[in-house]
């Protein structure tokens, strides 16, 4: 009985295995009853640490606030080069300067004589938040939710599992409310600390809101509420319900950039007074993780662990596809929404990806709507022609998959320690050093074998795509570079090492002492392709006789060598705030050395003529004179070579044939209401390739069986034997 | 009995002190509190008054054992060593560097990685045992030569390419189940079938081989030659017998790990997407996060002094002859 038991359960089970052929597919990690919904699939590789807008400065959380929280204003999404918008204002900003005697002064006034600037911002009537139980009242006009009982909270595994929740409409005071915070004690706002040299007062007001804060937490405890509502702030105020004025100190061409950011998105004080209630803190019921805005979208889920989940915010003010763009957009197919209500997902879910093989595999299958590619997978998705060009291979276009990619924003390069005695320094010797080691490493070999090509070499700080950039001749570095047959070609060999004679050292030894020169690169990269790569390095400078010893360490000694300026040569990198050549030229301003001011000038660059000009070009407007002053500015840079220039990266991204409207946008951070997704189409595939395939499997338990059986039939033979093997003695 | 459980929780105590100022000094020999504010706010644009607020934000700007302003006791109290370390006896692990409660935290990702660490450990220990009882069954046939070569090549295959290896095939390949992810309640079978299987086979190798040298050690003892005599069938002798007696040795190794199955695996979470604890402290070691590694270290060390607590108790029942006074 047992034994017919046995075998009719297996014929169930291979039944069952057959006629689930041909239906769903059995690898779909997502629920059935997301099939052919009009869901995003997408990843995030690290666990976001904040989502307080006043905190979050990271690419892997505005992938979420973006959607969630609305400032000012945007990027338009596809006009090139970026250009800024209203989102919730009613227009762009109205700036108003004035001199020190609070005289109005004209647009064009002179930032010297330029005292403050007010940026008056009007916005839109009728946007309401998400629904949130902080915002309901009682018929009293009480908030019902902003005194609830420890074991209330205690009970409730998400702070929406309150029975009631309301809207209420953004008002100006909110965002006032948002500039308050950025100077709050209790978040640490990245941003602050420049802020404080550019808002009227913001770091008075800080300092005031430390003394506050310390004060209630000595009378009522840490987890005293510290209303800032109590504390007005001179540099932010609400003139009436839609219209609020930002007071800037002296002239900041460059703050409107910033107010497309999530720094400055409306945060409404109910929701901070209903979070800080005694035992939300110990739930995790924090802003920082259940975000609360305008946007298109509202964060449904927060799993940092596993899972986040946006869902179309049902109170959003609405918002249309923009109706122009690029040339070339309309052919692409860019504009075929053009006017029709954003945003068109309903859903987005992000899941935490950590490790490459998983997302890639995942994407293959359909289960992820678009990826990006690393270098272990580059070969499989993409061929690279022989004029340079990249190209999907047969298996990616057999699947319909679209190949998009984008020069970034960024820049990545080797800098040079300028307070260093040897390689740093303004002297011709030691200019020339530096020049013959920006010859000797070949960039466009390194992003060749290290990065498939997708990289450009970099011929100065200002990626394409920035104002300031130049293309062809003009924007070459004449140092490294020369103009031939309509491209740069680097120099020779040849040419570095008679720069390295000119700087002192002919063959690579010291004219005086007859030492080798030997220079030192500080790093903290580790494994297999950083260990190519330094090698590659010491190669490269090999080429000049020049000894490169690489002086690996780990990441907390590599930043404190840089901080105290003990590095002599290193890799650094910059990503772009703002699309404005400022925020790369600031990397090599003097007063914004790494040494002894902690700013962002890791090469510690001090040229008085670079600084003096980037004064001067940091407060003016994108025009013909902007762009001289940007040119002599890096012909200086260009001269001194405090870095070699490195390259811009170039991102690829892959997109499946039921994935609509993808253009990077390296500044937008709220793309996600621009896109559509077919999921039917996506459904219809995802079912094509992820059928099961079962015939192994038998074949491996056949093989098994075969296995097992001689041993089977010698046990059955040892134990049969044994009785009468006993009977015969 | 009572007495002797009493008497180890008490020992645990200096050896959790212990485990304190082990992964305190070595944590802090490394990083400096000003190294983990810098990691926690980023690269860009932090000034030396944000490392100042974060470090005094998240208790790390006072001394790290012994402040020398202080007066009094306050000398060790008021010290990073005491005020992380304390609260840990009572189980209050703090909040993680970006703000999360470590509790909270714990709580929710200790199932996931039961979820995972408790069918490998019992479908693994069903398998190694049976395997290696065959293998003795069989010794010096081919079926326990071929064995023992599997199980040597399997030990020398290293734990990744199991995973790479079965992600690829059962996967990608054949389309089987889902190549990572999780969810929660019965929808979360899908996604451990894969990890579960590739643990068990991954362990299988050292394992059974461990167990077959037990199994062997004891079919050479004389009550089994004397069963043996007497007629037992082969199946009683090893299933009644020898397993029973070779009990003292599997338990040393089995019983000790029991309560650590909530800490989960490193490894395999992270490649499989499973929001375990693992995962968690390969996270936080990741980003220094010190309060995270601190908790886990502590949790277990807890649970590993429970698990040989445990072991001894087991031994008892095992064992009439054995006695704990």
């Amino acid at each position: 009985m047992t034994v017919s038991f046995l075998r009719v359960s297996a014929c169930v089970m291979l039944l069952s295995l057959v006629t689930a052929c041909g239906k769903v597919p059995w690898n779909d990690p997502y629920p059935v009853a997301e099939r052919g919904k009009n869901i995003l699939y997408s990843v995030f590789n690290e666990r976001p640490k904040h989502l307080d807008p006043a905190r979050s400065y990271s690419s892997n959380e505005v992938i979420f606030t973006g959607q969630i929280y609305e400032p000012p204003l945007q990027y338009h999404y596809l006009k090139r080069p970026y250009t800024l918008e209203p989102l919730t204002a009613q227009a762009m900003p109205e700036v108003q300067y004035f001199n020190a005697q609070g005289q109005a002064l004209p647009a064009d006034a002179a930032a010297e004589s330029i005292a403050y600037s007010d940026y008056v911002i009007q916005i839109k009537p009728g946007i309401y938040y998400q629904p949130h139980p902080a915002f309901v009242q009682d018929a009293q006009e009480n908030y019902v939710y902003q005194h609830l009982r420890p074991e209330q909270i205690a009970a409730l595994q998400s702070p929406t599992d309150l029975p009631l929740q309301a809207k209420r409409e953004l008002t100006a005071e909110d965002y006032v409310f948002q500039i308050k915070r950025l100077a709050s004690p209790r978040l640490n706002s990245p941003i602050f600390g420049l802020m404080s040299d550019y808002i009227l007062g913001l770091k008075e007001y800080g300092e005031l809101l430390s003394r506050e804060s310390n004060k209630l937490k000595s009378e009522n405890g840490a987890e005293a509420y510290l209303d800032l509502n109590r504390y007005p702030l001179q540099g932010a105020q609400a003139l009436d319900r839609y219209r609020y004025r930002i007071r800037i100190k002296g002239k900041y061409a460059q703050f409107n950039y910033w107010l497309a950011m999530q720094f400055f998105a409306p945060v409404p004080w109910e929701v901070e007074k209903f979070y800080a209630q005694p035992g939300m803190k110990e739930k995790n019921f924090v802003l920082d993780w259940y975000p609360v805005g305008t946007g298109p979208y509202m964060l449904a889920e927060n799993n940092p662990n596993k899972q986040m989940v946006l869902v179309k915010n049902p109170n959003y003010h609405g918002d249309r596809y923009p109706s122009s763009g690029e040339p070339g957009d309309r052919a692409s197919g860019l504009l075929a929404d053009a006017g029709k209500p954003l945003p068109f997902i309903d859903r987005a879910v992000y899941t935490l990806e950590k490790e490459d093989i998983p997302y890639w595999n995942k994407f293959l299958q359909g289960y992820y709507d678009a990826s990006g590619i690393s270098s272990d997978t580059f070969d499989q998705a993409v061929k690279i022609g022989g004029t340079g060009e990249a190209a999907l291979t047969p298996d990616m276009q057999a699947k319909g998959i679209q190949l998009k990619t984008t020069v970034a924003t960024s820049i990545s390069y080797i800098g040079f320690n300028m307070q260093d005695a040897v390689v740093g320094g303004l002297s011709e010797r030691a200019r020339k050093l530096r020049q013959a080691i920006s010859i000797a490493i070949d960039s466009e070999e390194m992003i060749s074998i290290f990065r498939n090509g997708r990289g450009i070499a970099a011929q100065g700080p200002i990626p394409p795509g920035i104002f300031g950039y130049e293309e062809g001749e003009a924007g070459i570095n004449h140092y490294v570079y020369d103009w031939v047959k309509g491209k740069p070609e680097r120099k020779s060999i040849a040419q570095a090492k008679r720069l390295l004679a000119e700087a002192g050292y002919p063959g690579g030894r010291d004219a005086t002492s007859g030492q080798p020169l030997l220079l030192n690169f500080d790093t903290s990269a580790v494994g297999p392709d950083a260990k190519s790569h330094l090698e590659w390095l010491v190669k490269q400078l090999n080429k000049i006789d020049v000894q490169l010893v690489i002086r690996s360490t780990d990441y907390n000694r590599f930043q404190d060598k840089m901080l105290k300026g003990d590095a002599q040569i290193f890799e650094w990198g910059w990503n772009a705030d703002y699309p404005d050549p400022e925020n790369f030229l600031f990397l090599l301003y003097g007063p914004n050395k790494k040494v002894g001011l902690n700013g962002e000038n890791a090469a510690n660059y001090d040229n008085p003529e670079f600084n003096r000009l980037f004064e001067q070009m940091k407060n003016m407007d994108n025009s013909p004179a902007r762009q001289q002053v940007i040119t002599q500015m890096l012909e200086i840079a260009r001269r001194d070579a405090p870095w070699v220039w490195g390259f811009y990266p170039k991102n690829y991204a892959l997109y499946h044939a039921w994935y609509f409207n993808a253009k990077p946008n390296l500044m937008a951070n709220n793309s996600l209401k621009y896109l559509r997704i077919d999921a039917k189409e996506r459904e219809r595939m995802r079912n094509l390739w992820n059928q099961p395939i079962l015939w192994p499997i038998a074949v491996l338990l056949l093989a098994l069986a075969a296995v097992l059986l001689p041993a089977a039939l010698a046990y059955r033979r040892k134990v049969h034997a044994a009785p009468s093997a006993r009977k015969a003695k | 009995m009572i007495g002797y459980v009493l008497r180890r929780l008490l020992y645990a105590i200096p050896i959790l002190i212990g485990v304190n100022v082990f992964i305190f000094t070595l944590f802090f020999a490394v990083n400096t509190p000003d190294n983990m504010a810098r990691i926690h706010l980023g690269m860009k644009r932090v000034t030396p008054d944000a490392v100042a607020k974060w470090k005094h934000e998240h208790g790390y700007d006072k001394p790290l054992l012994f402040n020398a302003q202080a007066a009094g006791t306050q000398k060790f109290t008021a010290t990073i060593f005491f005020t992380k370390s304390v609260p840990m006896f009572a189980f209050k692990f703090g909040a993680a560097d970006d703000g999360r409660d470590i509790g909270q935290d714990i709580k929710t990702r200790m199932l996931p990685s039961l979820a995972l660490a408790a069918p490998v450990f019992l479908l693994g220990l069903l398998l190694y045992i049976t395997f290696a009882l065959t293998l003795a069954f069989f010794r010096a046939t081919y079926v326990d030569y071929v064995g023992v070569v599997l199980c040597v090549a399997m030990m020398s295959i290293s734990g990744l390419f199991y995973i790479i290896g079965g992600q690829f095939l059962i996967s990608k390949l054949l389309h089987l189940v889902p190549i990572s992810g999780y969810q929660y309640g019965t929808d979360a079978f899908k996604f451990l079938v894969l990890p579960v299987v590739i643990g068990v086979i991954g362990g299988l190798g050292s394992s059974s081989r461990w167990y077959r040298t037990i199994f062997l050690e004891e079919m050479n003892r004389d009550y089994v030659r004397t069963a043996r005599a007497k007629g037992l069938p082969e199946r009683i002798v090893l299933f009644r017998h020898v397993l029973r007696n070779a009990m003292i040795p599997i338990l040393t190794g089995v019983v000790v790990v029991i309560p650590t199955l909530f800490m989960g695996s490193l490894v395999s979470e992270s490649f499989f997407g499973i929001p375990g604890l693992g995962s968690y402290t390969i996270d936080a070691i990741r980003s220094q996060d010190f309060a995270i590694v601190h908790a886990m270290v502590f949790l277990g060390s807890v649970l590993y002094i429970v698990g040989l607590l445990l072991t001894d108790i087991s031994y008892t029942w095992v064992d009439p002859r054995v006695r704990l006074s």
